[in-house]
């Protein structure tokens, strides 16, 4: 792999940037692999990438139906954060932040993580209750968080409306500096690259079609391009369609796939520069640095499989935004779109062992799958290759929803779900 | 943006009046005390979500109050049918 650096980049314009090598192979897939991944995604690559790196296993193919990072990778509003209440959750995404701190030098790749802070705030008595509770648990398992009272949010984003006449006044937030945003995309081509380099084969435009299952074990895959393709183990990772592929192994799974919708702005100057989300009404924004305001909100209600939601949600996502900023009210917004997320009962993932033998399943992220790229990718990586999970993912088995250990993550994760 | 028929008041509505309410026909399990933890989790948490023709219950929030079932494909977003509860879909989901 040719490595990137400020030296490369003056020696590729004296050939007029022609010579650059292609970023990844597009190889035919071999006939039997260690491991199958079934999704090409941020956390399909990132498992990929931390197979080969850190538990030498590079006989491993990611299959992908569309194009790399083209799901939910690419349609999310890119924030990351750790400060989650529960001790399980909050370790694995505090897990993730770390590896995102070192993400850009560890992939030779700008990820453009970016921590300008995260501000979760609060609107009644029982939000801030809820919010010094979260900070305090925060700090308690080693995660940076601070209460602030409104005075103080003024400090930080000037431009949003913390006056008290308002409907819904801030009474204050919850700040994690460490939190921040990352350039979506590169998230996906840096370890697809990683990937590669360590000989990782990336399938693009092939779909699985069914699973090759026998006597409760899995042994392969069927493909639409290239047939059967066999593996030792298989893992899914596969977001929105996770109940498509269950089906196919003949189980069910404690998911609701829903339309999650987000829209940008057309860009303006830069007006804010950190994150701000808000879990009483509901809308998070932040501002890319295209200059364009990334706006999301709430999940449709309904279960959905076709990129695009509703109307009323968005109606409602903008509502929530120019309340807490009356100043972006006649910003024209360019483009909006939808991504599937799998959602879960109690709103934490599934990474786990399944009914079927050898196929592991890494799933049901929901609205914040994003931020967990990296600290997923590791651990479920580590479970594929000992066979056994990761003590950090012990506590995300699916079958959490038989023995009712559930981590509750609903609301206490600073933005309602 | 839906445009739903609820049955009860025998017209079409906007999807704003209405909340998706999950998978349809799930039956409470006669004897609870019975169950093993498995049938228990099962029924409370492990959902159908197909990416087709799928079964769900719907109430309508803002109207009439009350719950209705609708066969709706999850895909094309498609309604292909209404029915009250406690009446079998005319449409079969597989």
């Amino acid at each position: 792999m040719q490595q990137y650096s400020g030296f490369g980049l003056l020696k590729h314009s004296l050939s007029h940037h022609e010579n650059w090598q292609r970023v990844w192979r597009n190889p035919t897939p071999k006939k039997k692999y260690d491991v199958i991944i079934i999704g090409g995604g941020g956390h399909g690559l990132a498992t990929a990438y931390y197979l080969a790196k850190e538990h030498g296993v590079t006989n491993v193919a990611v299959i992908e139906k569309g194009y790399l990072g083209g799901g939910n990778t690419a349609r999310n509003t890119t924030i990351v954060r750790s400060n989650y209440l529960w001790d399980e959750a909050a370790h694995l995404y505090e897990h993730g932040m770390k590896l995102w701190e070192g993400l850009s030098q560890d992939l030779n790749y700008n990820v453009m993580f970016s921590q300008r802070g995260v501000l979760n705030l609060g609107h009644t008595l029982q939000d801030m209750r809820d919010i010094e509770r979260r900070v305090n648990a925060n700090r308690l398992n080693g995660i940076d968080g601070e209460v602030l009272d409104p005075k103080q949010v003024k400090e930080i984003v000037p431009h949003m409306d913390c006056s008290e006449n308002t409907r819904y006044p801030v009474m204050g937030a919850s700040w994690q500096p460490r939190g921040g945003v990352a350039r979506h995309d590169a998230v996906a081509w840096g370890y697809a690259r990683g990937a590669d380099s360590y000989g990782v084969d990336l399938i693009q435009q092939t779909e699985v079609i069914d699973l090759i299952i026998e006597d409760g074990t899995i042994t392969g895959v069927k493909t639409n391009r290239y047939g059967d393709i066999m593996a030792d183990r298989v893992a899914s990772v596969v977001a929105g369609n996770s109940g498509v592929i269950a089906k196919m192994a003949g189980f069910e799974l404690p998911l609701e796939s829903h339309p999650l919708q987000a829209l940008v702005s057309e860009p303006i100057k830069p007006i804010l520069d950190t994150v701000v989300m808000s879990n009483h009404v509901h809308g998070y924004v932040s501002q890319s640095d295209k200059g364009d305001l990334v706006i999301g909100a709430g999940i449709d209600g309904y279960n959905g499989y076709g990129q695009r939601g509703s109307y009323p949600t968005i109606e409602h996502t903008i509502q929530a935004i120019v309340e807490m900023f009356p100043i972006f009210s006649r910003v024209r917004m360019n483009r909006q779109w939808g991504g599937i997320v799998d959602t879960c009962p109690d709103a934490c993932p599934i990474i786990s062992k399944t009914p079927v033998k050898n196929l592991f399943f890494n799933c049901g992220w929901g609205t914040g799958g994003f931020k967990a790229i990296p600290g997923s990718g590791n651990v479920f990586a580590a479970s594929l290759a000992k066979g056994e999970m990761h003590p950090l993912a012990e506590p995300f088995s699916m079958f959490r929803f038989h023995n009712g250990a559930l981590i509750d993550e609903h609301g206490a994760a600073g933005v309602a779900h | 943006m839906f445009h739903i028929y609820c049955p009860h008041c025998a017209e079409y509505r906007e999807e704003e009046e209405f909340h998706a309410k999950g998978q349809a026909h799930i039956p409470r399990p006669l004897d609870p005390e019975a169950c093993s933890d498995k049938e228990w989790g099962e029924y409370l948490f492990f959902r159908k979500n197909p990416r087709g023709l799928h079964h769900e219950l719907w109430v309508h929030a803002a109207g009439c109050r009350k719950f209705f079932n609708m066969t709706r494909d999850t895909q094309t977003y498609e309604i292909k049918e209404v029915y009250k509860i406690g009446e079998q879909p005319s449409v079969v989901a597989e």
